[in-house]
């Protein structure tokens, strides 16, 4: 089962758009999580139901979205052309923008759930023994969550990888520009693609597999090594 | 000047109302009395992880916690050393990184590592994992990790209760040892009044969030009565 170049083209452009989706979520998936598991404040449940809705929206919905903020005539589309000359829609980078959102509620999720089984005590502790907010998130929050936070990178990486209904409307479509669900969805709608298609079939199914098996066993461990602290 | 100056008055949500003055010179004081006194609470408030409504804590000069005047020095600027029930160990670092934590940090005077392995006898288990620690190395490490950001006051939340006879034994000899060779104005909580008075100069009697009884200088005689 050999694969073509413009295969090998989507393999790599997959696995590029979701190391940078990652990425880009990662920081914002911190704060968010950490927020949402250690403080209480008004507002707390719209924030949650906004973080998660990219879970029930339908995809398309959010490409429509994200078109209509991103495209020449979207205002935030407008702002980064102007200041910084970037252009996003219609380039590899909008299908990263596309699964950085559509896969955020995951690593959210994942993230909260480690922060939340760190003991406050401990937290407490490092205080008492003289370090500040940022140096107790840094040397005793973020270890301690760290095989949550693995996970949740890893399950974004994941959702990323077959982001297809929101990637399809705002990244470029054309020859060694597709990710693997839309060069799979290009082979389908060509004379013998089923056959063609089902090298990366595969290849998708492998990824997404691993991704998962090692965000699980990370977890697991995760949980754990919580429950033994 | 008394080493400690304590003066707070908190409603919680649970009902229940601490509403304790006392003094604590340098020394050991014992802050004594039955479950749901208020004694752990009291530690909290000194150490800065509760914040009472209305109150005062000084530390020799510095006012830790002054409500009336806005002021409310956060833990890590106390300079406050805590040795708490549960110990609170970090799970994720070895026994002598638990001990340097304080020691990297910001000490408010420096005490000698070695001196500190050697008083406790940590030598061995320095490399291993707090989890894979007998209950008396874990109380030892945590002790150490105390003394060693060289604290103004030193806080002993129930170091013995969970110990055994012999265990409880050992770690007052270390206690002692460690205490008076550090000379570390401590404060020492225990609801069992004999342990109190064995290892306490000045002994405080708190009764549902009230001070009951004070008693300083070395002849405590409250408990033998």
């Amino acid at each position: 089962m050999g694969f073509t170049v413009e295969q090998w083209q989507a393999i790599g452009l997959s696995l590029r758009v979701a190391i940078v989706a990652v990425l880009l979520s990662l920081p914002f998936g911190l704060a968010l999580a950490w927020l949402l598991a250690r403080r209480q404040f008004r507002g707390k449940a719209i924030l949650e139901t906004m973080i998660n809705l990219p879970l029930v929206l339908p995809p398309v919905v959010t490409g429509y979205l994200l078109l209509v903020a991103f495209g020449r005539n979207g205002w935030i589309g407008q702002f980064l052309d102007r200041w910084f000359g970037l252009q996003i829609i219609f380039t590899w980078k909008a299908a990263a923008l596309a699964s950085a959102i559509v896969a955020f509620p995951l690593m959210v999720r994942s993230i909260r759930l480690a922060l939340s089984s760190v003991d406050v005590h401990l937290e407490q502790s490092a205080r008492t023994l003289g370090a500040g907010p940022f140096d107790t998130l840094w040397t005793i929050t973020l270890p301690l969550a760290r095989n949550g936070i693995i996970a949740g990178c890893v399950l974004a990486f994941a959702r990323s990888i077959g982001e297809f209904g929101a990637t399809i409307m705002i990244s470029e479509n054309t020859q060694g520009s597709r990710t693997i669900p839309l060069e799979i969805y290009n082979l389908l709608e060509s004379p013998g693609g089923v056959q063609r298609a089902q090298g990366l079939v595969f290849a998708s199914i492998a990824i997404a597999a691993v991704a998962m098996l090692i965000g699980e066993i990370l977890e697991r461990r995760g949980l754990q090594r919580s429950a033994a602290a | 000047m008394p080493r400690l100056r304590f003066h707070c008055r908190h409603q919680f949500p649970s009902g229940f109302i601490l509403d304790a003055e006392f003094e604590a010179s340098d020394g050991v004081t014992g802050l004594c009395g039955p479950s749901g006194s208020g004694k752990t609470t009291t530690l909290g408030i000194i150490a800065g992880t509760l914040r009472p409504r209305q109150g005062i804590v000084q530390l020799g000069d510095r006012v830790l916690l002054d409500t009336a005047r806005g002021v409310r020095l956060p833990p890590e600027r106390r300079r406050v050393g805590c040795v708490f029930q549960d110990l609170r160990l970090f799970p994720h670092l070895t026994v002598e990184q638990n001990m340097r934590y304080g020691l990297n940090r910001r000490p408010a005077r420096k005490i000698d590592f070695s001196r500190v392995v050697e008083i406790l006898e940590l030598h061995d288990v320095l490399g291993r994992s707090p989890r894979t620690l007998s209950g008396g190395q874990q109380q030892r490490t945590a002790l150490a990790r105390a003394v060693l950001q060289g604290p103004e006051l030193l806080l002993l939340d129930e170091p013995l209760t969970a110990l055994d006879a012999g265990l409880k034994e050992r770690i007052v000899v270390y206690l002692e040892r460690m205490l008076a060779e550090l000379r570390i104005p401590t404060v020492f909580v225990s609801h069992d009044l004999a342990d109190v008075r064995r290892l306490a100069e000045q002994v405080i009697l708190l009764e549902a969030g009230r001070v009951v009884r004070e008693d300083k200088g070395s002849g405590t005689d409250f408990g033998r009565e």
